[in-house]
């Protein structure tokens, strides 16, 4: 405990040091940094704090020092969030690297791989995208048919994947590639990492019901991946993707929580306190103020849950299903109880007639109907619990 | 605080396991229910849980008891719900202590407390008046008449008000129904003359009674600590019973879950197990979310009361809240997916309904619990 007290005290004057004073103002949209070779910096202090985070390996603070992580265990990395929360630190950087393929890499990568990949994740220096969803395999993802040939020292690439955040703005792909045609379909995957500047490789965005999205539609036309871009064994991919898959619902169900995730950071209260009025400073409909209040009791225990899970020591496994599913859910509710108690305010696509916070609701509120949907569909979700926590029959 | 068991508490919660499988198992309670046994609790087996050191559990060490705490209580209220055990856990080591322990004088808690530990003396808090619960709406009057009290007035639905040996009687000693203010406790043998008890019968099969009170006399003495200033206090100990019950409660829920997903693998129709059927694995699956949170909010709760925690009110509303819920969304699809058996009384599920429905009532449903939660957080 004093050893911990300690090192609160080191990383509090570290942070005093080294945090630039735009850094502890609330992030602007158009200021949020997710690193990577063609990254632009609108504020010249985000490069400076993503390089100082980054050199210290605090943007991924449970990552071993070997691979330029923090190295830092579960209760320092608590501290290091706890004293970023206080002084309002911004997120130095938003990765699918750090959240998504770094603690995958670490578990089936071989060593050259991880001191190849994660220290240059770490800094911010190559962003990722994550190639999974293909237009005939969503939830029954095992179907994937885009297909790598082995080729001697490389595997040549051709097909198609979809639902790919940011492949436009990402220097390489994490994708799910056929190897084995023959194998039964969960057996022939392997996992490869593709460089996206390799000839061949091709993307256009999407665009959502919310209108412009980071979403992209990636083509591979004839790509070769070097052999040693393959992560473990090859047609054993199906376990990594697995385990990547409850990295990203670990991540996704944050979002169940207020201010996590997608959003645009309202507080359903304020706002319905705010289009519905107050009486006695208390939400002045009704019924309206009954549903927020279920809303944020739910919310109020689920937090408790994600709590108690990180208390429990527990690993990733079938309860980020639980997660991902609850999490989801939940904020889709929220932006319905939003959109509900703003009447007509919360309906405005463009500025006439509308302030900028009122229509990044109404967008928001589009949004989050794809997230019970991206990262597996709240069906999958509850498949997975009546599967292999309930241990139900196929 | 950790949402976590310390070792001592897990230890407790094991050792509570083992009792209720091996003593008192679902069929303890149909025996019971089925007997005439009145007071719809077992003497042997309270004894026992008194040898444990159950009935002590709250009660500070220099009055005889092992100051465990709400987590210790709850854990063991968990276990006991789970097999439906019927004791006076609730009604005397958590309520008849709280009230005692913080209300009392150090002359009270000597005279009652070591005997609660000794399992010589239960209690009964009688607070309820009307058909729903609502703390402060008190018009049971108490006035000093010379060196005496006079009570009158009426209690309705007390717990294990049947066989209790004291009761505790919450009266307004100033101020109008709905006040915090000018409430006051004071403690009356249930021999007492002026002192009307009746059992009543409920879905349940537990102990409950209705209370008329007329000119009834007490002593100065029968007064819990200060007059008219048991309102806060008394907030606080039955939060500390809604914790409590509210444990029992997931208790119950996980019981009749796991009996209910055992069904769902035994039973077959259509030539298959009916747990195959994605319509129930996904009520299924969405129940086990609901428990994870209720869980949650249930150990958010107790270890609030022990650390004192200016979260307490919000939290223990929460709990039974939440506990409330997931209890009712589980005993009601307990008995539709067991289907035909499920409705008949030789199948022990539906005694989880029938417990289900009172227990949401004890010390405030989910809407009351909601509405104080929205009260609290300034919604």
């Amino acid at each position: 405990m004093e050893h911990l007290e300690q090192f609160r005290q080191e990383v509090r004057d570290w942070l005093e040091e080294n945090c630039p004073p735009s850094m502890r103002t609330p992030m602007v949209p158009e200021e949020e940094v997710w690193g990577g070779r063609n990254a632009e910096y609108v504020n010249p202090e985000s490069k400076l704090w993503l390089d100082r985070m980054g050199e210290k390996g605090w943007t991924a603070p449970n990552i071993p020092k070997e691979y330029g992580g923090g190295g830092l265990d579960r209760d320092q990395t608590k501290v290091l969030h706890q004293e970023l929360f206080r002084i309002n630190a911004r997120q130095p950087l938003n990765s699918f690297g750090i959240w998504m393929l770094a603690p995958c890499i670490i578990e089936f990568g071989s060593e050259e791989q991880k001191l190849e990949h994660i220290p240059k994740i770490i800094k911010g220096e190559i962003r990722w995208c994550q190639g999974y969803s293909e237009p005939g395999s969503g939830s029954d993802l095992a179907s994937l048919s885009t297909k790598a040939e082995d080729m001697g020292d490389h595997f040549l690439v051709n097909g198609q994947k979809v639902w790919t955040s940011y492949a436009d703005k990402a220097d390489w792909i994490f994708a799910l590639v056929r190897t084995g045609p023959k194998e039964p379909k969960h057996n022939g995957i392997s996992f490869l990492l593709i460089d996206m500047a390799t000839e061949g490789v091709s993307t256009k965005p999407i665009t959502l019901i919310s209108g412009k999205s980071p979403f992209c539609e990636t083509f591979f036309d004839n790509v070769k991946a070097p052999k040693e871009n393959l992560v473990g064994v090859e047609n054993s991919g199906w376990t990594i993707a697995k385990k990547l898959l409850q990295h990203e619902r670990n991540f996704i169900s944050n979002f169940g929580l207020a201010g996590g995730g997608t959003g645009s950071g309202a507080d359903v209260v304020n706002i319905a306190k705010k289009y519905l009025g107050e009486v006695n400073g208390q939400i002045a409909n009704l019924t309206h103020r009954e549903n927020i209040t279920l809303h944020k009791m739910k919310e109020h225990a689920f937090g408790l849950t994600l709590q108690r899970s990180g208390d429990e020591g527990a690993k990733a496994s079938a309860a980020s299903s639980m997660f991902k599913y609850y999490g989801t859910e939940h904020n889709k509710d929220r932006y319905e109880l939003m959109i509900a108690a703003m009447g007509n305010k919360g309906l405005g696509w463009t500025n006439e007639g509308f302030s900028d916070d009122e229509q990044a609701i109404t967008k928001a509120w589009l949004r989050t109907k794809a997230n019970s949907i991206e990262g597996g569909t709240s069906e999958v979700q509850l498949n997975v619990i009546s599967r292999r926590v309930l241990d139900l029959p196929n | 605080m950790k949402l976590i068991l310390s070792e001592e508490q897990q230890f407790l919660k094991d050792t509570a396991q083992s009792f209720a499988r091996d003593k008192t198992p679902v069929t303890h309670f149909r025996e019971l229910r089925d007997s005439e046994n009145a007071q719809c609790w077992d003497e042997t087996i309270w004894k026992e849980m008194v040898e444990l050191g159950w009935s002590g559990i709250l009660v500070p060490e220099k009055f005889g008891g092992s100051d465990f705490g709400m987590a210790g209580i709850s854990v063991i209220m968990q276990e006991l719900g789970k097999t439906l055990t019927p004791s006076p856990i609730l009604s005397t080591s958590v309520l008849g202590v709280s009230s005692i322990n913080m209300l009392g004088s150090d002359k009270q808690k000597d005279d009652y407390l070591p005997k609660i530990v000794a399992g010589e003396l239960t209690t009964a808090l009688a607070i309820d008046e009307g058909n729903h619960h609502d703390p402060f709406a008190i018009e049971t009057t108490a006035i000093i008449d010379g060196d005496h009290w006079i009570l009158n007035g009426k209690k309705v639905f007390v717990v294990d008000g049947a066989s209790a040996d004291i009761i505790l009687l919450v009266a307004r000693t100033s101020g109008k129904s709905g006040e915090s203010n000018g409430i006051s406790v004071f403690a009356a043998n249930k021999d007492t003359t002026g002192l009307n008890i009746t059992k009543i019968s409920t879905a349940d099969s537990r102990n409950y009674a209705n209370i008329e009170i007329s000119d009834l006399k007490l002593e100065q003495s029968a007064l819990l600590g200060e007059q008219d200033l048991a309102g806060e206090t008394l907030e606080k100990i039955l939060d500390l019973g809604r914790i409590a019950i509210s444990a029992e409660m997931l208790g119950n829920t996980e019981e009749a879950f796991e009996v209910t997903v055992n069904y769902l693998k035994e039973r077959k129709q259509f030539g298959v197990q009916i747990g195959s059927f994605q319509a129930l694995q996904h009520r299924a699956a969405k129940m086990f979310c609901e428990i994870e949170l209720t869980k949650s909010a249930v150990i958010a709760a107790m270890h609030a009361a022990d650390e004192n925690s200016n979260e307490l009110e919000r939290l223990s509303s929460l709990a039974k809240f939440q506990a409330g819920e997931t209890l009712h969304l589980v005993s009601n699809e307990a008995i539709q997916m067991h289907g035909g058996i499920g409705v008949t009384d030789e199948y022990d599920i539906g005694f989880y309904l029938k417990r289900a429905r009172v227990a949401e009532q004890i010390f405030g449903t989910s809407e009351f619990h909601q509405a104080r939660y929205a009260d609290i957080s300034g919604f």
